[in-house]
C-alpha cells in the first residue's frame, strides 16, 4: 500500500495526480468557504452570502463568541450530542458484535431467521415506523428523553452485518481451545473473541458515532424541548427563511465538525483497515 | 481465562445452580447471545410495523381514532404526493447514475501502481462525509443562495451568465441536491470500492498482462467482475438511501418548505402529514406506500442481479 519513492514523473502519473488534486478541491472546497464565512461579520454575510473572498479589517471572532452566549444553548447541544453519541456507540457495539458473534458462530434454530430478518431491517426505510415509534415512545415516557432516542436504534442491523461477516472469518480452533480449557461461552466472547475483532470494532465504532453525532430525523421527533437538543437539530433550529441567524449557524456547524475531523484523522487508518478486511465483501 | 469458574462458585457456594448450568450451557449461549436482537426487535420494529399497518387504516384525531378503511389510501392518492415520488424517483436514479461509476472509476485509479499519496487522497475525499447533512445542506443553500455574491452566482456571472435562482427552480434544485449528494458521498463509495479492489488476487493481473491483456481488457474481465458483489451492496443501499432522503431537502429549503414543492420527497411528505398537520394515519398510509416502492424496488433488483448470477 505504501506509495514508493516518486522517481519517475511518467504522463499517467501527472495526470492522475491532477485529476485527484482536482477533487480534493472539490472535496474540501465548501468546508474551507464555511471556515472563511465564520470568521466574517453577520452584515457581509447576509450581504454577500457564502463565498472565498476575506477582508482582513472584517475579521472577527464575534460569531465563534456569540455561540457560547446563546443563553448557553449551544453548550448544552454540545454535551447532549457527546453524551447520546458515547451512550448510543458503546451500547450498539457490544449488542451488535454479540449479536453478529451469535449467528456466525453457533448453529441453533433461530439463526438463519434472525440474519434473514437482520438483512429485511437493512431494506425497509426506517421512515415508515416513525410514525408508530413516535406513540409507542409516548406511551413508554421517553419522549425528550435520551433513551428515546438511544434505545430504538441501538442494535442496528449494518453492525450486526459486519459483524458477522469478521466473526465468519475468524478461527474456530480456538473456541474448542478454550472449551477444552474450561472457558465458558461467554469467557470466550470476552476474552478471546472480542480482542479478535478489534479490526471490526474499530471501523463499526467510527460509523456508528459518525452516524449518532450526525442523526438528524429521529432526534427531531423525540427531542422537543431546546436545553435537551442534539447539535445538528439545534443548528437547524437556528435556520429560519429570513436567514437572520446565519452567522451563528456557520460558526455553530464549524465547531460541530472539529470532534469528528479529530477522531477521523486519529483512527481513519483503522477504520479503512477494518472496511477492507471484514464485512464488506457483499 | 481461568478466573471466570471460581467466581461462580463464590456465588453459590454449592455446585453451580441448575439455573446457571443451562446459562452457561452451549445450547443456551447463542440466544443469549442474539436475545438484544430479538428484544429490540419485537419493540421497535415489529410492534411498529404492524402498528403502521393498522393507522394506516384509521383516522386518529387525539383521544380518539377510528377504521375508515382506505379512505387514507385514497386521500394520498394527490398531486402532492404524486410530486413527491416523482422527485424522490427522480433523485434516486440520478444518484445511481453518478454514485456508482465515478466513484468506481476512481477507485481503480487511485489504486494504480503509478499512483501516489494515495492514503492522502484516500482520507481527504473522504472528509465531506464526516459533515453532518445540516452543516452540509447550509453550506450548499448559502452557496447557491440567489444573491448576486453567493458563490455560485458569483461564479456564473464571472462566466457571462445570468444570475439564478437555484433553489427556485425545478431541475436547479435538483441538481444542487445531486452536488451535494455527489460532494458527500463519492469518498465513501470509492472506500467502498477499494475495500473491494484489495480482494482481488494480483495474480489474476499479472498472468493477464503476460497474456498480453490491454488494461482495458483487464478492467472488464477481471476487475468489474470481481468487483460485483461490492457493487451489488453500494447499489442496494443507495437505492434505500435515495427512496428515503429527506434531512438533504429539510435544510436546503429551511424545514420542508421548498417553492412549489421541488424539493419535496416521499418521507418529507411523511413528516409533513404526520407531523405538521398530526394527520398521524395519513402519514402511516404514505409509510406503508414507501414501503410498498422499497419492495417492488427490491423485488426488481433482486431478480436483476439473480440472472446475472446464473449467468456466471
Amino acid at each position: 500500500m505504501e506509495s514508493v519513492a516518486p522517481t519517475k514523473w511518467s504522463l499517467n502519473r501527472v495526470l492522475l495526480l491532477i485529476l485527484f488534486i482536482g477533487l480534493a478541491v472539490f472535496a474540501l472546497f465548501p468546508l474551507v468557504t464555511l471556515v472563511i464565512a465564520s470568521f466574517k461579520p453577520a452584515q457581509e454575510l447576509i450581504r454577500f452570502g457564502l463565498n472565498l473572498q476575506m477582508n482582513a479589517d472584517l475579521f472577527t471572532w464575534e460569531n465563534y463568541i456569540e455561540i457560547f452566549r446563546l443563553d448557553g444553548n449551544y453548550l448544552k447541544w454540545y454535551g447532549n450530542s457527546i453524551l447520546i453519541t458515547i451512550i448510543f456507540t458503546v451500547l450498539s457495539l457490544i449488542f451488535s458484535s454479540m449479536v453478529g458473534y451469535g449467528i456466525a458462530m453457533y448453529k441453533f434454530k433461530l439463526r438463519n431467521f434472525i440474519f434473514v430478518m437482520v438483512l429485511v431491517i437493512m431494506a425497509i426505510p426506517l421512515e415508515i415506523i416513525m410514525l408508530p415509534l413516535y406513540k409507542l415512545m409516548i406511551s413508554m415516557k421517553l419522549m425528550n428523553n435520551i433513551w428515546g432516542v438511544i434505545l430504538p436504534f441501538v442494535v442496528a442491523p449494518l453492525p450486526i452485518f459486519f459483524f458477522r461477516q469478521y466473526a465468519g472469518g475468524l478461527p474456530r480452533d480456538f473456541l474448542d481451545a478454550a472449551r477444552v480449557d474450561g472457558c465458558t461461552e461467554y469467557g470466550i466472547y470476552f476474552r478471546i473473541m472480542m480482542p479478535l475483532m478489534a479490526p471490526a470494532f474499530s471501523s463499526m465504532a467510527i460509523l456508528q458515532a459518525l452516524g449518532s453525532w450526525n442523526n438528524f430525523l429521529w432526534p427531531l421527533i423525540v427531542l422537543n424541548s431546546t436545553e435537551k437538543l442534539t447539535i445538528p437539530i439545534g443548528l437547524s433550529t437556528l435556520l429560519t427563511p429570513y436567514g437572520n441567524n446565519y452567522q451563528v449557524l456557520i460558526a455553530g456547524a464549524c465547531f460541530a465538525v472539529i470532534p469528528v475531523l479529530i477522531v477521523f484523522l486519529f483512527f481513519q487508518r483503522y477504520f479503512i483497515e477494518g472496511m477492507t478486511a471484514g464485512g464488506v465483501k457483499g | 481465562m481461568e478466573s471466570k469458574a471460581p467466581i461462580v462458585k463464590v456465588n453459590n457456594k454449592e455446585p453451580r445452580s441448575k439455573f446457571s448450568k443451562i446459562l452457561y450451557s452451549q445450547t443456551i449461549a447463542p440466544y443469549v447471545f442474539v436475545l438484544p436482537f430479538i428484544i429490540t426487535f419485537a419493540v421497535f420494529f415489529v410492534y411498529p410495523v404492524f402498528s403502521a399497518f393498522s393507522m394506516s387504516f384509521q383516522e386518529i384525531v387525539p383521544g380518539e381514532s377510528k377504521f375508515v378503511g382506505l379512505d387514507n389510501y385514497q386521500e394520498i392518492w394527490n398531486p402532492m404526493f404524486k410530486k413527491a415520488v416523482m422527485n424522490s424517483a427522480i433523485y434516486t436514479v440520478l444518484t445511481l447514475a453518478l454514485l456508482i461509476p465515478i466513484p468506481l472509476v476512481l477507485a481503480v485509479l487511485l489504486n494504480s501502481k503509478v499512483m501516489i499519496l494515495k492514503d492522502m487522497f484516500r482520507a481527504t475525499l473522504f472528509i465531506p462525509a464526516l459533515t453532518s447533512v445540516v452543516v452540509a445542506g447550509t453550506i450548499f443553500r448559502m452557496a447557491f443562495g440567489e444573491l448576486e455574491g453567493s458563490l455560485m452566482n458569483s461564479i456564473v456571472t464571472s462566466l457571462g451568465f445570468e444570475k439564478q435562482k437555484w433553489l427556485g427552480d425545478q431541475w436547479l434544485g435538483m441538481m444542487t441536491l445531486l452536488i451535494l449528494a455527489c460532494w458527500r458521498w463519492i469518498g465513501v463509495n470509492l472506500l467502498y470500492f477499494l475495500a473491494g479492489l484489495q480482494n482481488i488476487p494480483k495474480e489474476l493481473y499479472e498472468s493477464a498482462s503476460i497474456d498480453g491483456a490491454t488494461t482495458w481488457k483487464q478492467f472488464t474481465n477481471i476487475t468489474m467482475p470481481m468487483l460485483k458483489p461490492i457493487t451489488i451492496y453500494v447499489f442496494t443501499i443507495s437505492i434505500y438511501g435515495g427512496l428515503a432522503m429527506f434531512t438533504e431537502s429539510f435544510v436546503l429549503w429551511s424545514g420542508n418548505r421548498s417553492p412549489k414543492d421541488i424539493g419535496l420527497t416521499i418521507v418529507g411528505y411523511l413528516y409533513r402529514t404526520g407531523w405538521e398537520q398530526f394527520n398521524l394515519g395519513l402519514g402511516a398510509a404514505v409509510g406503508v406506500a414507501l414501503l410498498g416502492i422499497t419492495l417492488i424496488v427490491t423485488i426488481i433488483q433482486l431478480t436483476f442481479f439473480g440472472m446475472f448470477r446464473k449467468e456466471s
